[in-house]
């Protein structure tokens, strides 16, 4: 971690530096055009603070993003509809929803497809199939389906749509774990008379954990994709994507840029803290490297 | 209400073929009937219900119903397939995979930002990306090519990381061996360290399809001419045609399983060396 801070930090700084670069050159063109009307001339410098603080940049600056994310978390408040905070909790509950459902479903398949081999051999295929279609093309169809069969709440459609996503990697990541003890170790089980039951919670289940903490970390990140997408295309009024989309609407990039930075806060967070408690499980069941 | 019985008769009547035939001796041509007799159980069961509970065409459309569908348009399916695949989807996959590669060559040769790149791209790579969709399409424009830019930076993360991993991939003592070779960087390059990032770039490039595809369509609910995939969802669900909605799924589908199946053909024919292709 530390050996790689300096060179993170490096990276991240050039990014910076040549956003800001960017930020000068695509902007600038609205500068000159203002300035060409009102029959004005303006300098480097004046063209260089004039693309750092438009209403309307095409890209704006890093610091008007932070400051607009500064403005609509900390400083309004947690109820209004104009707070990030608001928003990143609808998505966070969806998400949280999707993600539930979809590990629920990857484990129970998984389960499912190491016992049977009928379902290995049928579910298996079409489970792979289902994610090379691409689920936006569904998203609309699950939300005409959910709203005509009567569920009125607006998270079910997104909850699928992120479950569909994160199901997946659950299931692939879960069928390995459960096959993973060797033949040693299920000969010994058998010596021991042990039924089979016994041999699911004693031995497959707890050999499965690290790969099932390794796929929830991908599962969390695809189900917070899946819930954006969702609200997307849906003309969804509230949620991080609805803010991505009502900032298109008005013509606010600030608005737009600031939803997808709290966005990829949001899943840097769920997945740091994945990643703890794989770590804090790893180690109470003494599997830690 | 015969009809949802004989459905559900002939789906229970699969599965104890599907029974039966997991029972025979593992052969190629089980692994191949198995699913496709699931699947069309699934589809006559859908059917059945549909018809026999005589559910609203607007709600859900029979499989029949979108087959005929799918038939009787075929010249809009085929417009929106080349706006959205072939301009959007394809050339995007390739541009981004192409810029992924060249700047993975790039970083490779200094470690330094191998180490800051690898962090950041593997955060990057499970971000959201879709979300810029709409700023794209506000530089780029409404026609394929904001559709493509999508697509190029969601592509590109994913192949950078495994790019960048797989050329890690060798041991000391192959490279050791082109040492004692003589071999220049290019030749080390090309004779060993590519060949051995091939099963991580392939990853890549497969995790790559269904993202392309998906940019090319979010893109279009933010603007595009009058045809695309994404664009024909969005107005047939106002329009409520569903049975037009499940043709362009259908299309979708195919699109998605087809580009995969290429990808991975590729990766059969060049790494087949590699132990999970043996």
């Amino acid at each position: 971690m530390i050996r790689n801070a300096a060179p993170v930090l490096t990276v991240l700084l050039a990014m910076v530096v040549l956003w800001y670069l960017a930020a000068v050159w695509m902007n600038s063109t609205w500068t000159l055009a203002q300035a060409e009307r009102a029959g004005t001339t303006p300098g480097f410098s004046e063209i260089v603070r004039d693309t750092m603080a438009q209403k309307r940049p095409k890209l704006p600056a890093p610091h008007q993003v932070a400051t607009e994310l500064w403005s609509t978390t900390v400083e309004k408040k947690v109820t209004s509809k104009r707070s990030l905070v608001f928003h990143g909790w609808i998505t966070l509950r969806a998400t949280l929803m999707g993600f539930a459902l979809g590990t629920f479903l990857g484990i129970s398949l998984a389960i499912g497809i190491v016992y049977s081999r009928v379902m290995e051999l049928s579910v298996m295929p079409w489970a792979v199939i289902s994610q090379t279609i691409p689920i936006v093309a569904l998203a609309p169809m699950i939300i005409v389906l959910t709203s005509s069969i009567g569920i009125e709440d607006r998270n079910v459609p997104k909850a699928i749509i992120s479950a569909y996503l994160c199901f997946f990697p659950v299931l692939v990541g879960m069928v390995k774990g459960l096959r993973s003890p060797d033949a040693m170790q299920l000969d010994l089980l058998r010596t021991y008379g042990a039924s089979g039951a016994a041999v699911f919670w004693k031995l497959r289940l707890p050999s499965s954990v690290p790969y099932l903490f390794t796929s929830l970390k991908i599962g969390i990140a695809a189900a917070l994709v899946g819930t954006i997408v969702g609200e997307l295309p849906t003309g969804a009024i509230r949620g991080l994507g609805a803010r991505i989309l009502i900032g298109d609407q008005f013509g606010n990039p600030i608005m737009i840029w600031s939803a997808l930075f709290a966005a990829a806060i949001l899943a840097g967070v769920l997945v740091t803290l994945i990643g703890a408690m794989q770590a804090l499980t790893l180690r109470r069941m003494g599997m830690a490297r | 209400m015969t009809l949802v019985v004989l459905a559900v008769l002939f789906w229970v009547g699969a599965t104890g073929v599907n029974v039966w035939l997991s029972r025979q001796p593992d052969q190629g041509w089980i692994r191949l009937a198995v699913p496709v007799i699931f699947g069309i159980a699934v589809l006559v069961l859908w059917e059945g219900v549909v018809r026999g509970l005589a559910i609203s065409p607007i709600i859900l459309p029979a499989p029949s119903a979108i087959a005929a569908r799918f038939g009787s348009s075929l010249d809009v399916l085929w417009g929106d397939f080349t706006q959205t695949v072939l301009k959007g989807a394809l050339s995007g996959f390739f541009i981004g995979a192409a810029a992924a590669f060249a700047m993975a060559i790039a970083v490779d040769r200094t470690p330094f930002l191998q180490r800051g790149l690898l962090p950041i791209g593997n955060f990057v790579a499970a971000l959201p990306i879709v979300g810029i969709a709409p700023i794209l399409v506000g530089w780029f424009g409404f026609d394929w090519h904001s559709k493509a830019a999508v697509v190029v930076v969601m592509v590109f993360f994913p192949m950078l990381v495994n790019t960048v991993q797989g050329l890690r991939e060798t041991d000391a003592m192959q490279r050791d061996l082109m040492r004692t070779y003589g071999a220049s960087y290019w030749q080390r390059l090309f004779k060993l360290r590519l060949p051995a990032a091939m099963p991580f770039i392939f990853n890549g490039l497969k995790v790559s399809t269904t993202l392309a595809l998906i940019g090319a369509i979010v893109a279009e609910y933010f603007g595009s001419p009058t045809r695309g995939m994404g664009f024909r969802i969005s107005t047939e669900v106002g329009r409520l045609n569903i049975d037009m909605v499940w043709a362009e799924i259908a299309v979708a589908a195919l699109a998605g399983s087809a580009f995969y199946l290429v990808v991975t053909a590729l990766e059969k024919a060049i790494t087949f060396w590699h132990p999970s292709q043996r």
